[in-house]
């Protein structure tokens, strides 16, 4: 019987890669340790050891522009410019890692805090705002960058992406030339207790479906820690649905981006979905507006902090000779230029049209609608000799 | 013209539907080798197979949030609800995730889903089979709901909805799935969503729709022999609602009785009420009064025939509409 590692390499198996039949946790794969020392894997190091120095200087890149991008939302968010924003600092290799494995043809459900993967699909980062800003409830056109709107009721997405994943099936079916893809469904711990998760590895592993459920455990989920979540980590249930699991260091961006390649794999070729929990931290608030000297401690805080993703691979890059002064010097004045263009862009974003809401509440014409908007544009209509009712401000 | 019961209409709707669109499918818990509890899939499996009819895990918010990520791909999933009562672990994704896509998406994106659910009472049957539970969807934007009375509708608005670039709620009258009726199937009923004059009256209107439609027309006979000539509007469609047929109607007759299963607190014919006088004020000899189920859970099955509306009922609203 060949295991699903060694079908992915045919070398020795990965201690990391817990059977769909296996009982308890699989060892945390981590292939860049604290420290910026490699470690080997026999599954999952190939993966790193064919990438350029290029592609390894661009997950730092990568890591270190949506960080600073994070820093100047939060900023817009603080000078009244957003009505929220949700950090991702710390988590920037999960997402880096994660995002930067999948095939252009691949397609992501976010939840609401995936920019870094955002960023590797190629969207505009500005456009993220536009949900924060109150101008739209998604911002950017799916289609084009493969990368789902976010989703903000918990896990919801996790039951979209699995159907998706079952349409890819389907073209399959139809089309025996369509192109092979996955698709994967992002969650966090929190969102793991929804039911909607667990209904989503039912039908997910019924169906074989080409899904990589992507777990950051973040440890959080805004003021509860993970222990109320679940006693044992999450990856453990991925043999209780008969699918593979693998635990990641998910501040190690190469050992993310390997076993994220290693599940896509997997799930493209039709052997069925992974479920991957990448062990990583919020080092930030949950959102700006949340409080987590309210419910933990600076000392967790300050230990996370230790195992920073950029620093790992920073140390990595200078030791192995592969980035220096200039890189990140240069890095640094790049991130700064997408800031302002973010804030530039941001500022620049007009109000809302409550017209175009009444245009896209159905996609076929619709009466009560139709109605509405009549009554609403005599009513607008009323105060043309005083301006609008908004711009009057109620004076009379 | 064929004659067939409600079920069979569906059942000959769907197959019409796999027959014309490749990228349409069934999906629901014992659609398929079993046809379904009430038998509407009955062998459609074995025509088009179980990647067109799929059985799927015993998991409502699975089978909705699942169809509409294949929806997305640009597939036409046509959902079966078992039964009304168990809908309620897809109304997370019906109502935030289904309704809204459209829009949050800001006209992008759609999600054609259709969600087949077998509703009201009159079964004799337990607890959460014979709910009604309309209302509850028709309050959020961004869906459709419709419901057939009669075998030609069925047959026809089974297709619509599924054409429909909008998700759309079917809902079936279970208790006349056996209810026969001639079908055309070589000229389309009407838009499915809008309503239809099923009886020409003078003096009142009765508004009904899905499985109070036949009661309604029973109720304006027994009016008739009181001399009483009534109209009977069959909604078709819930959501929207045809407020311009029912005025229409309202104005010639100057009243009106809005019938359904549903409780009426909160419920269809209240807001039919409400916008009826609005706009018929002038036209209207009574207030509109509604006939529709009491404000509880619905009731045991021994209990059920003093809850659900019937001829009395509507003809005691008759009567109280023409005592103005």
């Amino acid at each position: 019987m060949g295991s699903a590692q060694q079908a992915a390499t045919g070398t020795r198996p990965s201690a990391g890669v817990l059977q769909a039949n296996a009982v308890g946790a699989g060892d945390m794969v981590q292939l860049l340790d604290e420290g910026g020392m490699r470690h080997a894997d026999g599954v999952f190091s190939p993966y790193i050891d064919a990438l350029d120095a290029g592609t390894l200087r661009g997950f730092y890149r990568d890591m270190a522009l949506v960080r600073r991008f994070d820093a100047e939302a939060t900023a817009l968010q603080r000078q009244g410019e957003l009505a929220l924003w949700v950090p991702v600092v710390g988590q920037e290799a999960a997402q880096i890692g994660s995002g930067s494995a999948m095939a252009t043809a691949d397609y992501a459900f976010p939840t609401y805090r995936e920019h870094g993967v955002a960023l590797t699909r190629g969207l505009d980062l500005a456009d993220l705002l536009k949900l924060f800003r109150g101008v739209s409830n998604g911002g950017w056109d799916p289609r084009e960058s493969n990368f789902h709107l976010y989703t903000l009721v918990l896990a919801a997405q996790t039951l979209h992406a699995v159907g998706y994943a079952m349409g890819i099936q389907r073209d399959l079916a139809l089309d025996s030339a369509a192109e092979p893809a996955a698709v994967v469904a992002y969650f966090g711990d929190g969102a793991s207790s929804e039911g909607d998760v667990h209904e989503s590895m039912v039908f997910a592993a019924s169906y074989s479906a080409p899904v990589v459920f992507f777990c950051q455990n973040n440890n959080w989920a805004i003021s509860v820690p993970f222990e109320v979540q679940s006693k044992l980590p999450l990856v453990n249930r991925a043999g209780g649905y008969g699918m593979p699991g693998i635990r990641v260091d998910g501040n190690d961006v190469l050992a993310v981006y390997a076993v994220t390649r290693w599940a896509l794999e997997h799930a493209r070729s039709g052997r069925g979905p992974v479920l991957i929990e990448a062990s990583t931290y919020r080092i930030g608030a949950h959102t700006t507006a949340d409080d987590p000297t309210k419910y933990r401690l600076n000392e967790e805080e300050d230990s996370w902090k230790a195992k920073d993703p950029l620093e790992r691979l920073e140390r990595y890059l200078r030791a192995e000779g592969l980035a220096g002064d200039d890189f990140f010097e240069q890095l640094g004045n790049d991130a700064d230029e997408l800031a302002a263009h973010v804030r530039r862009a941001t500022l620049a974003l007009g109000g809302a049209d409550i017209r175009q809401k009444f245009a896209t509440v159905y996609a076929e014409a619709h009466p009560l609608v139709a109605e509405e908007l009549a009554w609403f544009e005599n009513y607008e209509a009323s105060f043309a000799d005083a301006g609008s009712p908004t711009s009057q401000g109620g004076a009379a | 013209m064929t004659t067939m019961t409600i079920a069979k209409a569906i059942n000959e709707g769907l197959r019409a539907t796999l027959e014309n669109d490749p990228r349409s499918f069934l999906m629901g818990e014992d659609i398929g080798s079993l046809g379904g509890v009430y038998r509407v899939t009955e062998g459609l499996k074995a025509e088009f197979g179980a990647h067109r009819v799929m059985d799927t895990p015993l998991a409502e918010s699975g089978i909705v949030g699942t169809a509409i990520g294949m929806a997305l791909r640009g597939h036409r999933p046509i959902c079966e609800i078992q039964f009304d009562g168990f809908v309620f672990p897809a109304f997370n994704q019906i109502t935030t995730q289904l309704a809204k896509i459209h829009t949050r998406s800001d006209g992008q994106l759609s999600a054609p889903v259709v969600i087949r659910i077998p509703y009201g009472g009159g079964i004799g049957s337990i607890e959460h089979h014979s709910e009604s539970p309309e209302a509850l969807f028709a309050h959020t934007a961004g869906l459709r709901i419709i419901t057939p009375s009669n075998a030609n509708d069925a047959y026809w608005m089974i297709q619509q909805a599924v054409a429909c670039k909008d998700p759309v709620i079917f809902f079936e009258p279970k208790r006349r799935y056996w209810l026969k009726g001639e079908v055309d199937t070589e000229h389309p009923a009407q838009d499915a969503f809008t309503a239809q004059v099923v009886r020409g009256g003078t003096d009142a209107t009765i508004a009904a729709y899905g499985p109070l439609v036949p009661v309604a027309l029973a109720a304006a006979n027994a009016a008739a022999e009181d001399g009483h000539s009534v109209e009977v509007i069959d909604l078709r469609s819930i959501s929207p609602i045809d407020f311009d047929a029912v005025e229409e109607s309202v104005t010639r007759t100057g009243r009106l009785v809005v019938a359904h299963e549903a409780p009426t607190f909160g419920g269809i014919g209240g807001e039919i009420a409400a916008r009826i006088s609005e706009r018929c004020f002038y036209s209207l000899e009574a207030p509109a009064i509604r006939v529709g189920g009491f404000h509880m859970p619905y009731p045991v099955a021994r209990a059920e025939e003093h809850y659900l509306p019937d001829i009395d009922r509507m003809l005691e609203a008759l009567d109280r509409a023409f005592t103005y």
